[in-house]
């Protein structure tokens, strides 16, 4: 575009020109090709943009906490997102005791959803930060002791490079609330997150799922609670799974 | 504040690009607009609000600098392409390539369109959210509507064989 009145299509396009220059501009539009073009150009652009579901609204669960948080008292402190995450964490637990009275499959399902979220969106968050290890190192015998002193618990660490799992290394993290290990492996180009947390409750089978076109798989081993997440197939998953409790 | 937490969040999720990120950023610029209301001197409330999300997103952007400007659209690497609106409106209709596109633009450049297309902000409530004289957001507008053009020209022509 090459015309000299090209600059005022856009205030004239979205009516911010004052009325003159609008006049104006419209005289100039009779008699040039190029604006009128663009200006078509500029409409078609606007139809594109005004669809509804490229408008991100909040979601339910944000506007109800946003809510709660502005109708709370006033506190000295203003609270962190930690104490949102921790709330979140509890509202998770209110959801589980509501589903307390239905059957036991359908609390371990809620439950697992509700941690498959968290562990997903723990796995979304390694790969868009920088920050996917803490400790990168294929070398089991550099990431486990990297986490000594930095949990209350000392996860299993095997590198399965024989297996097609190399291990690349390990970082903190932060699921329901409690500080987990993240081990990090690689299949082929893809990243798995395995988080790892000690639990009291008995051995656990496998149990896996998608959510968001990620799938993850947890067991319940030797009193760790395993969770992996990862973009994989799902029958990678599960191998990887088997090597794990097996190790 | 409450009525205008659509608003707050969908600027957050354009200029953020993550959705539990523009959640907790929203969260967080709500309770600092409720907090600092006293500092609301009257005029466009949702402007106000808009600005404070605006700059709670980019002190976070800052903090991650370095991973997410590199996946920002070059405009040297694709160069510029010849968009008719009859391609855009066809390109237009495809909503995952025009978010990506969308999401592609330097966020500067992204957030005037976001806040004019999607937000049906005035010129002035552009200028007071993004912090621009009023007489640089028409040539923002201009520089970001072309580039968004050209972005969906330049997939285009990646999809074509």
């Amino acid at each position: 575009m090459s015309c000299n009145q090209a600059s005022w299509l856009h205030g004239y396009f979205d009516g911010e020109l004052d009325a003159a220059r609008a006049a104006e501009f419209e005289a100039h539009l009779g008699g040039c090709a190029d604006c009128t073009r663009d200006l078509a150009t500029q409409e078609a652009l606007r139809k594109a943009l005004g669809t509804p579901e490229l408008y991100a609204r909040a979601r339910a669960s944000l506007r109800s906490r946003v809510k709660a948080q502005l109708s709370a008292p006033q506190t000295a402190h203003r609270p962190g997102r930690a104490y949102w995450r921790g709330l979140a964490a509890a509202a998770s637990l209110v959801l589980v005791l509501v589903g307390a009275w239905q059957t036991a499959t359908w609390r371990a399902d809620v439950a697992d959803r509700d941690v498959a979220k968290q562990v997903l969106d723990a796995h979304l968050r390694s790969l868009q930060l920088t920050h996917l290890t803490d400790v990168a190192s294929t070398d089991q015998h550099t990431v486990k002791p990297w986490f000594v002193g930095k949990l209350d618990f000392a996860p299993p660490v095997t590198d399965f490079a024989a297996e097609g799992f190399p291990l690349v290394g390990g970082r903190l993290d932060v699921v329901g609330g409690r500080s987990v290990a993240a081990l990090v492996y690689n299949r082929r180009k893809h990243v798995i997150n395995l988080f790892v947390w000690p639990s009291n409750d008995s051995d656990a089978a496998p149990r896996s799922g998608t959510h968001l076109g990620y799938a993850w798989i947890r067991w319940r081993r030797g009193g760790m609670d395993f969770w992996a997440a990862s973009d994989v197939a799902a029958s990678d998953l599960e191998e990887f799974a088997r090597l794990v409790s097996r190790s | 504040m409450l009525p205008h937490l659509d608003s707050a969040y969908n600027l957050a999720r354009w200029l953020v690009r993550s959705d539990a990120e523009a959640e907790d950023l929203a969260q967080d610029s709500m309770l600092r607009a409720y907090r600092f209301f006293g500092g609301f001197r009257g005029g466009d409330a949702r402007a106000w609000l808009l600005k404070i999300v605006r700059n709670t997103c980019y002190s976070w952007l800052e903090s991650t600098r370095g991973t997410r400007d590199a996946a920002e659209f070059d405009e040297q690497i694709h160069g510029a392409a010849e968009v008719t609106p009859e391609s855009l409106a066809i390109a237009g209709s495809d909503r995952e390539r025009l978010a990506r596109a969308l999401e592609g633009l330097p966020a500067r450049l992204r957030e005037v369109l976001v806040l004019r297309e999607l937000e049906g902000c005035s010129y002035k409530e552009i200028a007071e959210v993004a912090g621009i004289p009023i007489g640089t957001v028409m040539s923002s507008l201009s520089r970001a509507r072309r580039r968004l053009e050209q972005a969906l020209g330049a997939e285009e022509r990646k999809e074509a064989p």
